[in-house]
């Protein structure tokens, strides 16, 4: 069975274009725009790994990547937090809470593919 | 009936009690364990406020005249607070200068004045004597109550009782004695006497006591409580007029008012207030705690004088009673004689004390202020070398106390017979009242003088006199009854209850309104008139400033003078006694590391101090002529007096531009501390706005770059996912162009570095221009653009560019969100007073109340989540404002939800010169 990826981003043309490369790569997938949407998906779909945006409308990425974390039955689900603030401790605080990793955008396509590619391996 | 016997041994074991009391006192605070030196014991030392006429007349006052006793406590009740003003201030000052007495007070302030100092102390002694004999005639008729009380009619007739079986000539003599061993100590009459203060504060203690007992033997045990006495007074003829206050219930508020304001002056005033708030003052702090708790104390001795006034009435009707003996009269007709007794010691306990500080305090005037002045006169007195005047000046003071004591009693026997408790009273709180103006005056107001301070004592004082005692006198029968009704001379405006003509006040209002109004009229008039002396000026200030200075600064010499160390002390030991002067003479060297063996001759300071010394021993006015005596005077030269004068005028312009330069300083500071903390929150706003447009960068350029390598990676794809692609790299490319650009102009326009072109423009060209640039994007999104506008369209003055941004910002934003389906867009113009208004108006979704400031801030937009992200930067409509604020109009939204939005602006047709820059 495929493996399940969950987007979470509310830019049209960065969903589109993470869309395309995910189903590349042969993962059922699932898109959320907004932060209640992304709550959702996680508890119906239970994806294997989020590409989570922090910047969303009415929860951000930092609270959802805390209430995943919450979560006992999501022990094994992996978060890559997606997100054009590049500030240090922006990233030190998205690490903190509970992320595997923390790419900031604009991101090379081939890295995003393969750092996914290496989690869900393991 | 309780047998003579048992009264005299009872009285005479209380005051024995008394005496030891006091006697553990002094003795403690010899060995250094002061008992005084506490908040509780001065306030309820100032609780000899309360005196006899509290204890008995009180009720007698509540009998006849209802709520009419209360006024007596309201005033020291709403003076207090203000004692942190006034009484913290005088006793500063006395602490200063030594001052033992009200008569020194004032004589001191007003130059060391002797005259002033011993007008004082006889109007003192005039106005209190009668008080004190008030107090004994009070033992005297408790004692006789008790001792004979039939259930009828008492009567008593002191003039048939010969004064040696008279207890009140006993008691008198013992607190003559209990005077003299506790109140005359120490020669220093400014040291404290610790006996003396912890016997008075335990008196209040008694009198409280027993007050409250018996008030709470009638109400609950003769009566069910304070409902019941009520309700059982219901049944009294004129029940009405104990709760309330009117014509008919025999005090009118007139007279309520009066009297509140007499008793406010008078607790203050009265000298035995005085010594026992001022010259027994330990610590200064003590006073804040005396606001609270000695009105407390009021309170608590008034709680039950109304039930007993009552329930006496029931008990006595048809005035058989004496009103004034209530207190004692009903536990005695109840057959409870021992609470009789008690009550008994509780009149007691508040006659004696107020006797006993009364006449120290009197005794203290009448030696420092009346007789050493008049033995400094006599030229052998002070020459006379043999003599130890410690002596001489103990034995004087304790004459005056045997004397005044002996007077008060002859005057008791004499006249007393004729008043009320109440009414001598209030007469000697108006005479207290007099000493008022020049006090309050002189710690307040540096302008008063000696001869304004003279002259508004003398005018009060006489018009007191006149009015008050003068028709008591007349009642009694010792003056023509025709003063009282015809005037003196026979003249109707010397009538002393109407004086001048003054109709329907009671006589006490009417005394003090009179003694009041020529008492400050006099004080301030003629000291407008006339100069001050020298050492007048200098105390002036040094009582003004006092609680501000150290007391040091503002004491001007005006004189010089030069003396030996050794006729100083020779002179001080003749006052004050061998011990105290070597003691002080040490103390003086060691705080002045000087060696005074040595010293030739002393300089004025030591003088000053000498002459300190001696204020606290005899008073200030004769410490001055004693001083002078032995000190030679050399006056200054004139031209000494005009350096003196410079070197003052140059410290002070000194002071002057220094204070100037402080405050310049002052305000420099305050400038850049204000200077940097904007420049903080700038760098704040300048980081979150950097982090912001790198995001607001990031985004687009995201999709950029994750296309552009898709593409590049999959070159296999189908011709109409590369176009979608394609056109999606291009359309992100503009948004990220558009976002320069904005944040560039943004930059601009704050920084002020845009490069405005002011010229005449007509906004009515500017809209149809701009409505012409969006018809492209207008018919894509299916939306009809329109302007309404009027024919003549004043110029105005403006950026042609800017103001075109700001239209296309404004209607683009306008099809942005206009309704979907039939969208509509109109541009209005309207032409007002001074300005242009020109709408912009949509018929979309509407913006919710909450997010109408919020859209002008940077970056913010609306995020729907039903419709997704607006397209832009969040920086157009900011762009706009500024732009609009550069041309001094004003930018608002009028919108609610599916209702549409209205952007307005104003553009006024005449710029304003300042304030190019928003």
């Amino acid at each position: 069975m495929a493996q399940k990826v969950l987007i979470v981003d509310d830019e049209p043309s960065i969903v589109l274009s993470l869309e395309f490369l995910m189903q590349q790569k042969g993962y059922d997938l699932k898109i959320a725009r907004t932060g209640d949407e992304a709550l959702q998906f996680i508890d119906e779909f239970q994806p294997d790994l989020v590409l989570l945006d922090v910047m969303l409308p009415n929860k951000n990425g930092f609270e959802i990547c805390q209430y995943v974390r919450s979560k006992p039955e999501f022990t094994s689900m992996k978060i890559i937090l997606l997100t054009a603030k590049g500030r240090k401790q922006d990233i030190e605080k998205g690490l903190a809470i509970g992320a595997d990793a923390y790419i900031t955008k604009p991101f090379a396509t081939r890295d995003l593919v393969q750092t996914v590619q290496n989690m869900l391996k393991k | 009936m309780i047998p003579n016997w048992l009264v005299f041994l009872v009285s005479f074991c209380y005051l024995g009690f008394l005496f030891a009391i006091a006697y553990y006192a002094d003795a403690r605070a010899d060995r250094g364990k002061s008992m005084i030196n506490n908040p509780y014991i001065y306030a309820l030392s100032l609780a000899v406020y309360c005196t006899a006429w509290t204890f008995y007349g009180s009720v007698g006052r509540a009998a006849s005249t209802g709520l009419g006793f209360l006024p007596v406590y309201i005033g020291p009740t709403l003076i207090a607070p203000l004692w942190l003003l006034i009484m913290r201030k005088i006793v500063r000052i006395a602490k200063q200068q030594h001052i033992t007495s009200i008569a020194d007070f004032i004589s001191s302030r007003y130059g060391k004045s002797s005259f002033l100092g011993g007008l004082v102390a006889v109007i003192a002694v005039i106005g209190i004597i009668p008080y004190i004999s008030l107090q004994l005639k009070a033992i005297s008729n408790s004692y006789t109550i008790l001792t004979t009380f039939a259930p009828q009619s008492v009567s008593i007739d002191h003039a048939s009782v010969p004064f040696f079986e008279d207890t009140a000539f006993y008691v008198a003599i013992l607190l003559a004695v209990f005077a003299i061993l506790f109140g005359t100590r120490h020669l220093d009459a400014s040291e404290r006497h610790e006996g003396l203060v912890t016997a008075i504060a335990f008196e209040s203690i008694i009198k409280l006591v027993s007050f409250l007992f018996v008030g709470i033997f009638v109400t609950y045990f003769l009566y069910n409580g304070l409902g019941d006495i009520f309700s059982h007074a219901k049944s009294l003829p004129d029940f009405k007029k104990f709760l309330t206050i009117s014509h008919d219930s025999g005090v009118t508020w007139d007279e309520w008012v009066w009297i509140t304001f007499l008793s406010l002056l008078a607790v203050m005033f009265l000298p035995r207030q005085f010594h026992m708030a001022v010259v027994e003052n330990v610590n200064e702090k003590h006073i804040e705690k005396a606001i609270w708790f000695f009105p407390l104390y009021l309170f608590l001795m008034n709680i039950f004088v109304l039930p007993i006034a009552l329930a006496g009435l029931l008990h006595f009707p048809a005035n058989t009673v004496d009103a004034d003996t209530f207190v004692l009269a009903i536990p005695l007709a109840e057959g409870h004689q021992w609470i009789a007794l008690l009550v008994f010691i509780g009149g007691l306990s508040a006659a004696t004390s107020m006797v006993i500080v009364a006449t120290i305090a009197l005794s203290i005037m009448v030696s420092n202020n009346l007789v050493m002045p008049i033995l400094l006169q006599i030229k052998t007195f002070l020459s006379s070398r043999s003599t130890d005047l410690t002596r001489t000046l103990l034995m004087i003071r304790r004459g005056s106390i045997v004397v005044l004591v002996l007077w008060a009693y002859v005057y008791f026997r004499i006249v007393a017979e004729y008043y009320t408790l109440v009414s001598i009273g209030l007469i000697s709180f108006t005479a207290a009242a007099q000493f008022a103006p020049a006090i309050i005056g002189g710690i307040f107001w540096r302008g008063g003088t000696r001869k304004g301070a003279l002259a508004g004592l003398i005018a009060g004082s006489l018009v007191w006199a006149f009015t008050l005692p003068t028709p008591f006198a007349a009642q009694a029968g010792i003056l023509p009854d025709s003063i009282l009704t015809q005037g003196l001379f026979g003249i109707s405006f010397l009538r002393p209850y109407h004086f001048l003509g003054l109709e329907g006040m009671d006589p006490i209002s009417n005394s003090l309104f009179w003694s009041m109004f020529f008492n400050i009229g006099f004080y301030i008039i003629v000291s407008f008139s006339s100069r001050a002396s020298f050492l007048e000026h200098s105390q002036a200030v040094l009582f003004v400033k006092a609680p501000w200075s150290s007391g040091k600064d503002g004491q001007y010499q005006l004189w010089r003078g030069t003396s030996s160390v050794e006729v100083l002390q020779a002179l001080l030991i003749r006052f004050i006694g061998e011990r105290n002067t070597k003691r002080a003479f040490y103390r003086y060297a060691r705080d002045h590391q000087t060696d005074l063996t040595k010293l030739q001759e002393v300089d004025q300071e030591f003088i000053s101090f000498a002459e300190q010394l001696l204020t606290g021993a005899i008073g200030a006015a004769s410490a001055r002529v004693v001083i002078a005596s032995v000190v030679k005077e050399e006056p200054f030269s004139v031209a000494e007096m005009m350096n003196i004068l410079n070197e003052t005028q140059q410290a002070i312009s000194q002071k002057n531009a220094l204070e100037k330069k402080s405050r310049e300083l002052e305000k420099a500071t305050a400038q850049l501390t204000k200077a940097n903390a904007r420049l903080l929150e700038l760098d704040g706003l300048k980081d979150d706005f950097v982090s912001t447009v790198t995001h607001e960068l990031r985004t687009p350029l995201t999709s950029v770059r994750a296309f552009a390598e898709i593409l590049y990676d999959n070159p296999d794809l189908n011709v109409d996912q590369k176009t979608n692609f394609l056109s999606i790299i291009i359309k992100e490319s503009e948004r990220l162009t558009r976002l320069i650009n904005q944040v560039l102009d943004l930059q601009k326009v704050e920084s002020h570095t845009m490069d405005w072109k002011l010229t005449n423009i007509s906004m009515g060209d500017i809209v149809n221009e701009a409505i012409e640039a969006c018809s492209q994007i207008a018919m894509e999104k299916n939306v009809i653009c329109r302007g309404e506008i009027p024919d003549d369209v004043p110029v105005v003055q403006g950026d042609r560019d800017r103001l075109i941004q700001v239209m296309l910002n404004l209607i683009s934003n306008g099809i942005k969100f206009a309704n979907p389906d039939f969208g509509e867009v109109t541009v209005q113009i309207s032409v007002n007073n001074d300005h242009l208004q020109i709408d912009v108006r949509d018929n979309g979704i509407g913006i919710k109340e909450e997010n109408q400031r919020v859209i002008f801030e940077k970056f913010r937009q609306i995020n729907d989540p039903d419709r997704g992200k607006p397209a832009g930067s969040g920086l157009g409509l900011t762009i706009t404002q500024r732009i609009i604020e550069f041309h001094q109009g004003k930018l608002w939204v009028q919108s609610a939800p599916d209702k549409g939005s209205t952007f307005s602006f104003t553009v006024p047709f005449k710029r304003k010169e300042e304030s190019i820059l928003p």
